[in-house]
């Protein structure tokens, strides 16, 4: 990739804040995996006496259990698939058109994550109410996507700001109509932005609690809210085994991105301009 | 020779109040005329208008007598050359190049013999492959010129496309430039704000200043008889000297030179440094003390001190064995151009040593 390429010296520091990053990732994500397999595990050990895989198969065996997982995965799809289709447009204007409100609109971008999230949830509640989208599949979207609407419209206007002028209008001048320039030429060269911002979204609707528990219950329990009563009801080895199954697609959709964009796009995708 | 652009008293006014009008020149066909002056004077306006990036407030564009006013950029027979981010980062040399060929439908096979012919054009044969972040920054103007070749325009933009490279990759690339030009027999329009620049590589210069047009005329001529106090100030080094004009003779200090033509009032005496020479006895002269020596390669900056102000000369190398700093020499000055206070030139003429009164 020519992302690849660009990178220089940078990778040494780059590798140290990694290692650093993996004891505090992996640490406690390599307990829970041992929890998952554990039959037998007491507290000095640091081995379990025994292993098992009874957990697994009470989970992967629950009807509930693997619908909510079906129904987070397709939510999540959805949902990413919805974000891109409104933040795209929206990330161009705010890299290209100079309006004077530009930095407040990001800004309040910023401010939905401000407040607690429990406060929003609920204000929204009030108005799902009326407007017959509590206990809705359309609801845990939109609720969703409030959550993703920054990220995913801070991270590729940001990419798109690094496709210059002149780089679109050479690919005018060079006999491109504008969609084809925007096809061939912006939108390309912002792709490990947008990549990058699609992950971000995947990730927080898949693992989204709050707002799918309020909007959602009864009808709609995706894996995070069913984790709730996991662990409220089963020993923790059942939750580990659900955790797992939950931090998965997290660790290969991020560690696929890495591969594919490079640290130095996740750099540029926060930078505040 | 055919005009291939024309620009017919283009102006555009931007909301802020700037902008260029009364932009009037022409090109021929096989021309490479320059658009130089200061920064923010309007070059890149008039280059992108006849682009199609700017939407002229008035005025028309024409190239080979069609008007391309209502042509967006990619139906216009012109191809541009910017000063950076010419190449997409995420394409090889080869995607880069082949990208408007493509879009026209052109045969592999084409498109593969006419990139490869291209790249030896522009003295990069191989590159196809290579990303444009590894390429050096002269290779990728390079390259950008080779897109713009393969457009196969009628004009060829170019807006400062070297003023990002360093001095000597910068003359390299303009002589290949020239060479390309003459091979292709390509129309070219020019920007750049460096006179040296300008000077070496055109046929014809358009002098801009404020948005306005101050002198067209070959480089020669552009050197040899501004047209204006600007244009003598932007171009080349010149001397200024303050004086009061009566009739046809111009007293400066206690000088009186004489001139051809009446006036009456303040004039500036413009004298290039190669103008002042050492006077030889017989004749009238300016006496004048050595205050500075500076050699600069081939020749020399002597920095004079003299009744009439402080005085620029340039000497040969060889000659300047002859200088001692703090000794009083003798100088004339051999070519002088009398300007109004407004600007405007009101003489231009090579004086004759017995003229200096
Ligand atoms: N989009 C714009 N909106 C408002 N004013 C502009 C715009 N583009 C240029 N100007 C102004 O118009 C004038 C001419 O600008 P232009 O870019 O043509 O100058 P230039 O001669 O190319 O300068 P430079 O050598 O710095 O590139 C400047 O004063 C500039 O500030
Ligand atoms: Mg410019």
């Amino acid at each position: 990739m020519w992302y690849f390429r660009t990178v220089g010296k940078r990778k040494i520091i780059e590798f140290i804040f990694l290692c650093i990053f993996m004891v505090f990732f992996f640490g406690p994500l390599l307990n829970l995996l041992l929890l998952a397999f554990a039959g037998e595990w007491q507290y000095p050990d640091i081995l379990p006496k025994v292993w098992s895989l009874d957990w697994w198969s009470f989970v992967l065996q629950d009807e509930s259990l693997v619908r909510s997982m079906w129904l987070s995965f397709f939510i999540a799809a959805i949902v990413t698939l919805i974000s891109l289709i409104i933040c795209i447009p929206a990330a161009y204007a705010f890299a290209r058109i100079q309006f004077p409100l530009r930095r407040l609109f990001l800004f309040s971008f910023l401010l939905t994550n401000a407040f607690p999230k429990m406060g929003l949830y609920v204000a929204i509640a009030v108005l799902f109410y009326q407007m017959n989208l509590m206990n809705t599949f359309t609801g845990i979207i939109l609720i969703h996507i409030i959550n993703t609407l920054m990220f995913m419209t801070w991270i590729p206007s940001a990419a798109f700001e690094n496709v210059h002028k002149s780089q679109e209008e050479a690919a005018r001048d060079a006999g491109a109509s504008p969609m084809r320039v925007f096809w061939h030429i912006t939108l390309p060269m912002a792709k490990p932005g947008i990549i990058v911002a699609s992950v971000f979204t995947f990730l927080s609707s898949l693992n989204e609690a709050e707002g799918t528990f309020l909007v959602g219950v009864p009808n709609y329990q995706t894996m995070p809210v069913i984790m709730y009563s996991i662990i409220a009801d089963y020993p923790s080895t059942a939750g580990a085994v659900f955790s797992v199954i939950l931090t998965l697609p997290t660790l290969i959709l991020l560690l696929a991105a890495r591969r594919f964009v490079g640290a130095d796009v996740f750099a540029n995708g926060f930078k505040m301009k | 020779m055919a005009i291939k652009l024309a620009i017919q008293n283009l102006s555009k006014l931007y909301p802020t109040g700037e902008g260029v009008q009364n932009i009037d020149f022409h090109v021929e066909e096989g021309e490479l005329v320059t658009l130089l002056g200061p920064s923010g004077c309007g070059k890149t306006t008039v280059l992108r208008s006849v682009g199609g990036f700017i939407d002229p407030t008035g005025g028309a564009i024409k190239v080979s007598d069609q008007d391309v006013h209502h042509l967006p950029p990619e139906k216009r027979p012109s191809a541009m050359v910017f000063q950076s981010y010419n190449l997409w980062p995420h394409m090889t040399v080869f995607d880069n190049l082949a990208f408007s060929l493509k879009l026209k439908k052109v045969k592999k096979i084409e498109i593969q013999q006419r990139v490869e012919e291209v790249l030896t054009l522009v003295h990069l044969q191989g590159m196809e492959k290579k990303y444009p972040s590894e390429l050096s920054g002269g290779q990728q103007q390079r390259i950008a010129l080779a897109r713009a070749l393969l457009l196969e325009p009628e004009v060829l933009l170019l807006d400062e496309p070297f003023s990002a490279l360093d001095a000597k990759l910068r003359h390299e690339l303009r002589e290949e430039l020239r060479d390309i030009q003459s091979k292709r027999n390509l129309t070219m329009l020019f920007v750049t704000h460096d006179q040296e620049e300008a000077l070496s590589i055109s046929d014809k210069i358009v002098v801009m200043n404020n948005g306005h047009i101050e002198q067209i005329a070959p480089p020669q001529d552009i050197y040899n008889t501004p047209a204006s106090l600007f244009v003598a100030q932007f171009i080349g080094r010149m001397n200024f000297i303050k004086g009061q004009a009566v009739n046809n003779t111009i007293q400066i200090g206690d000088i009186t030179l004489t001139m051809d033509d009446l006036y009456t009032g303040e004039v500036t005496l413009g004298v290039r440094p190669e103008d002042i020479h050492v006077a030889d006895k017989s004749s009238v002269r300016i006496e004048a003390r050595v205050d500075k020596m500076m050699m600069l390669g081939h020749f020399a900056e002597i920095t004079l001190h003299t009744l009439i102000g402080s005085l620029k000369m340039f000497v040969d190398r060889q000659q300047l064995e002859q200088f001692e700093l703090n000794s009083t020499i003798s100088i004339k000055l051999v070519n002088f151009i009398v300007f109004k206070e407004n600007g405007e030139v009101l003489s231009n003429r090579r004086m004759n040593v017995n003229e200096m009164v």
